[in-house]
């Protein structure tokens, strides 16, 4: 059994007065994809925004590959491997889709400010590999037909595999995907679904995601963190959280499990 | 020269807090209610004081100057800064409301540049700058080592009538009331039948009228009156408003105040201090403490 | 197997150069009109550093001006100074060169200085402060008694000719082209269209938001500098809040985020003030109505609320004209 790729010790975090996440103690093993569920403020969106160096925590550690990454910039936690998407879009407006996949790849150059000023070959060389990565992506993630569009006039579930299209751009060993099937339908969450499977196996990346969608979650999740207010209520693998008496509380509250 | 942190000192910062005050209060009170920094606020003062000079010889014909005329004269300040305030909404700000706010930061800086070079081409008003008339009786008095004119009192006492008008319009009214309400959440009180764009008119006429009261009292206080005089002020009383906390009322008032006060004991340690103390302070808060001394944190949702 | 490109800028720069050229010489535009396509020039790359920091990196500073007073008096002192001491030292020009460029690099460090409130500010509040910025440079070099405080600086050798100022805008905008289509730039609009998307994207958006500052004065401070060494003199007041105002207009109308904005902008709008000014004079000698230039900016008011009330994103909006687009291979 590998390492596991994240790992969180004794994480809190508080706004003001208000306890967002409390205590969290959990691993992400690699290569899995593992799920993060609950009611709505239960500090999901936090969670990420924690790992990925947003916020700083409160208490805790965020132990990333072995390295402790708190208190990292976000960019820096990016260039060491951690990717996410949005629950609200994030994305380019006004670039074309292919320049919102370049700009991920943009870390990865080494020209300076002053090669490109002078249009250096060094630097061209690597402008036109950035080009070739961000279309294989493009490629990859059938948006080919809309490489040259302005990324603002995409479609809505295209706009979501451009995110993580981007996402994927910055060659992360671990994804955060955050709802990632909102807003679609039946059909477009299926897809999504094959996507983010082939994503874990063709990219060799572990998968943390946020979702409401019961079937998304029980459908490809290998194991499933339940939280609300902040504290872990339930772990372990989808069937068996599902049913977990304390899990069913929080979602359809006490009178309905009870009776 | 006096000492620094003389009594003198801070009566002529109280004069200049009062005036920085009533200017202060427009901008956050606009600020809180449509979040907007109304570059040509301070171009609203400068009206003021203008309409307030073509009120006194206007009036002149039938008035002698003194308290009846003043009053008069007052008004006429106000409604004519308020009326231009509510102009400039109703034109310039109202049509981009929901769009990008940097849209209606350069258009305010439009209409702010409007108001000045159209005061200044204007032939009859003139960019030259101009005396205003001695509308009261200036009188002296020497109170504890310190030459304090009845002007001292009248700011003061202009301002505290107006601040406490105003107290009272916000807490004890249904206007009020609907102010608070949409300057919390324009939305909500859109839903609970509240006519949004009448109360943010409303609250560009009392702002813009208080701006105008300020340029009356400027004109009476240091009587020069030119049509870039809003300026300065303008750009003081706004970074007042952020050293006590932009949107908040109260705050606008300390920070006036405080602003006054190291502005005229600034200037007289060192002029260039003077010029530059205003621009120090508004460093200092957005760097240490960007939400002022009265203000609230406001936590942005990722 | 690449199609030979036409270096489309170079060939548009040269044509334009070689016309105006012509027309000097054979005497149809007269130094009336020269100093006008001067003006313009160098306004056109004010207008474009200032489109680099607002329009491309989505920053607001309103004190762009006082990157290039910054430029335009080091070096107007500097050459002063080496012409006063030594009038006709061998290699005028260059020393003219190396004033520019010492100029443009302090106006550089000036805006690495102003670089750093953006990291912490936003909108509304960023521009107050490089508004204040602006102003406390105008209101230092008002009393550095040394450069002329208040009196202006004054006997600056007149080093500024159609050829020098056309070959600084040309490669300012070369140079800012290369940049803006390159992956840097491409970070640097990334910021403007979301800022934290762009950081989760790997992006040092701390670093490229002051790098927008930091070029964009450098470049600013040439244009100082060229303008000073044309009007011969520098004063605090050229550089105050009014030409940053101007500046303004003319990156909104011309296009927030377009090069080619600015340049049309720059050039229409300097020549429209002149036209203007010429207008005014003329209504008010001839036919005795008593208005006064200050009218020329009471239009430019209106134009800018009319632009930004009807026509927000400018005349060109964020496209670029084909002249100015590096061709890149298609898929």
């Amino acid at each position: 059994m590998s390492a596991p790729v994240l790992s969180i010790q004794g994480m809190s975090h508080y706004f003001g007065g208000l306890k967002a996440v409390s205590d969290f103690n959990f691993e992400v093993p690699e290569g899995v994809i593992y799920g993060l569920i609950g009611p709505n403020g239960s500090g999901k969106t936090t969670t990420f925004n924690l790992i990925t160096g947003i916020y700083t925590p409160t208490q805790g550690k965020i132990l990333f590959q072995g390295e402790d990454i708190v208190g990292q910039k976000p960019f820096r936690i990016v260039h060491k491997g951690i990717a996410r998407t949005f629950q609200n879009l994030r994305i380019f407006g006004n670039l074309t889709a292919v320049d919102n996949i370049r700009v991920a790849r943009h870390f990865t150059t080494k020209s300076g400010v002053f090669s490109s000023f002078l249009r250096l070959p060094s630097f061209l060389k690597e402008q036109e590999e950035v080009r070739d990565e961000a279309m294989e992506l493009i490629k990859l993630m059938n948006l080919e037909h809309r490489a040259m569009d302005m990324a603002k006039n995409l479609p809505y579930g295209e706009l979501r595999r451009l995110e993580i299209a981007r996402a994927l751009a910055t060659r992360p060993k671990l994804i955060l995907l955050d709802e990632p099937a909102a807003g679609m339908n039946p059909k477009e969450t299926e897809d999504l679904m094959k996507l983010v499977l082939r994503v874990r196996d063709e990219f060799k990346v572990t998968v943390f995601l946020i979702e409401h969608h019961m079937k998304f979650v029980t459908g490809i999740c290998e194991r499933v963190k339940v939280i609300d207010f902040g504290e872990t209520i339930a772990e372990g693998k989808p069937e068996d959280v599902v049913k977990d008496t304390k899990v069913l509380e929080a979602y359809l509250g006490r009178k309905a499990v009870v009776c | 020269m006096g000492s620094v942190f003389s009594l003198q000192q801070i009566v002529n910062g109280l004069q200049l807090g009062a005036i920085y005050a009533l200017i202060a209060l427009g901008y956050t009170m606009v600020y809180g209610i449509v979040r907007l920094i109304n570059f040509a606020h301070g171009d609203f003062f400068m009206v003021g004081a203008f309409a307030a000079y073509g009120a006194f010889y206007l009036f002149n014909f039938f008035l002698p100057p003194g308290g009846c005329m003043a009053f008069l004269v007052l008004i006429m300040a106000m409604a004519g800064a308020g009326a231009i305030a509510m102009i400039a909404n109703k034109f310039a700000y109202r049509p981009l409301r929901y769009k990008p706010r940097l849209s209606s930061l350069v258009t305010a800086i439009g209409v702010s540049m409007l108001l000045e070079y159209l005061f200044s081409a204007t032939p009859f008003i003139g960019p030259s700058p101009r005396g205003f008339p001695e509308l009261l009786k200036k009188r002296m008095f020497l109170i504890g080592g310190a030459e304090i004119s009845n002007y001292v009192m009248i700011d003061l006492l202009v301002a505290a009538v107006l601040m406490i008008g105003l107290t009272l319009l916000i807490q004890r009214t249904p206007m009020g009331k609907a102010m608070r309400a949409v300057s919390q959440d324009k939305d909500a009180a859109k839903l609970m039948g509240i006519d949004v764009e009448k109360v943010i008119s409303f609250t560009f006429l009392i702002g813009g009228s208080f701006a105008g009261a300020a340029g009356l009292l400027a004109g009476l206080t240091y009587p020069r009156i030119q049509p870039y005089m809003g300026i300065l002020p303008g750009l003081k009383a706004f970074i007042a408003a952020v050293l006590g906390g932009i949107g908040n009322v109260p705050g606008a008032v300390l920070g006036a105040f405080i602003m006054g006060i190291a502005e005229t004991c600034a200037t007289a340690y060192n002029s260039l201090l003077g010029e530059g103390i205003a621009f120090v302070i508004l460093i200092v808060v957005l760097l240490l403490r960007p939400n002022g001394i009265l203000g609230e944190k406001t936590a942005d949702k990722i | 197997m690449d199609k030979f490109k036409l270096p489309r800028l170079a060939i548009a720069g040269a044509i334009f150069y070689a016309v105006v050229q012509l027309l000097i010489l054979t005497g149809v535009l007269n130094g009336y009109f020269v100093v006008i396509i001067n003006r313009s020039m160098i306004f056109v790359i004010l207008a474009a550093t200032l489109n680099l920091i607002n329009g491309i990196t989505g920053q607001f500073s309103l004190g762009h001006m006082g990157f290039a007073a910054v430029g335009a008096y080091v070096s107007g002192t500097i050459t002063t100074l080496v012409f006063k001491l030594s009038p006709h030292v061998f290699g005028d020009n260059l020393i003219f060169v190396g004033a520019i460029l010492l100029g443009a690099c302090a106006a550089g460090v000036v805006g690495f200085l102003i670089g750093f409130p953006s990291l912490r500010l936003k909108g509304d509040y960023l521009a107050i402060v490089t508004l204040g910025f602006g102003e406390i440079i105008r209101t230092i070099l008002n009393n550095i008694a040394y450069v002329g405080g208040p009196r202006c600086l004054l006997g600056i050798p007149k080093f500024s000719n159609f050829t020098v100022i056309f070959l600084f805008t040309f490669f300012t905008i070369v140079l800012l082209r290369n940049l803006v289509q390159s992956s840097h730039g491409r970070a640097m609009l990334s910021i403007r269209e979301n800022e934290l998307a762009s950081e989760l994207a790997g992006v040092d958006t701390t670093k490229y938001k002051v790098l927008g500052f930091v070029v964009g004065a450098f470049f600013a401070g040439i244009a100082g500098g060229l303008l000073a060494h044309l009007l011969q003199i520098a004063h605090p007041t050229q550089y105050g809040f009014y030409a940053s105002s101007i500046l303004l207009i003319m990156v909104y109308a011309g296009g927030m985020g377009s090069l080619t904005g600015s340049i049309l902008a720059a050039f229409s709008l300097t020549f429209l003030t002149e036209g203007l000014r010429v207008g005014i004079d003329w209504l008010r000698d001839s036919v005795g109505i008593p208005i006064g230039t200050e009218w020329t900016m009471v239009i430019y008011a209106l134009l800018l609320i009319f632009v930004m009330l009807f026509k927000t994103e400018g005349f060109m909006g964020m496209r670029e004209s084909k002249i100015l687009i590096i061709e890149e291979k298609h898929v």
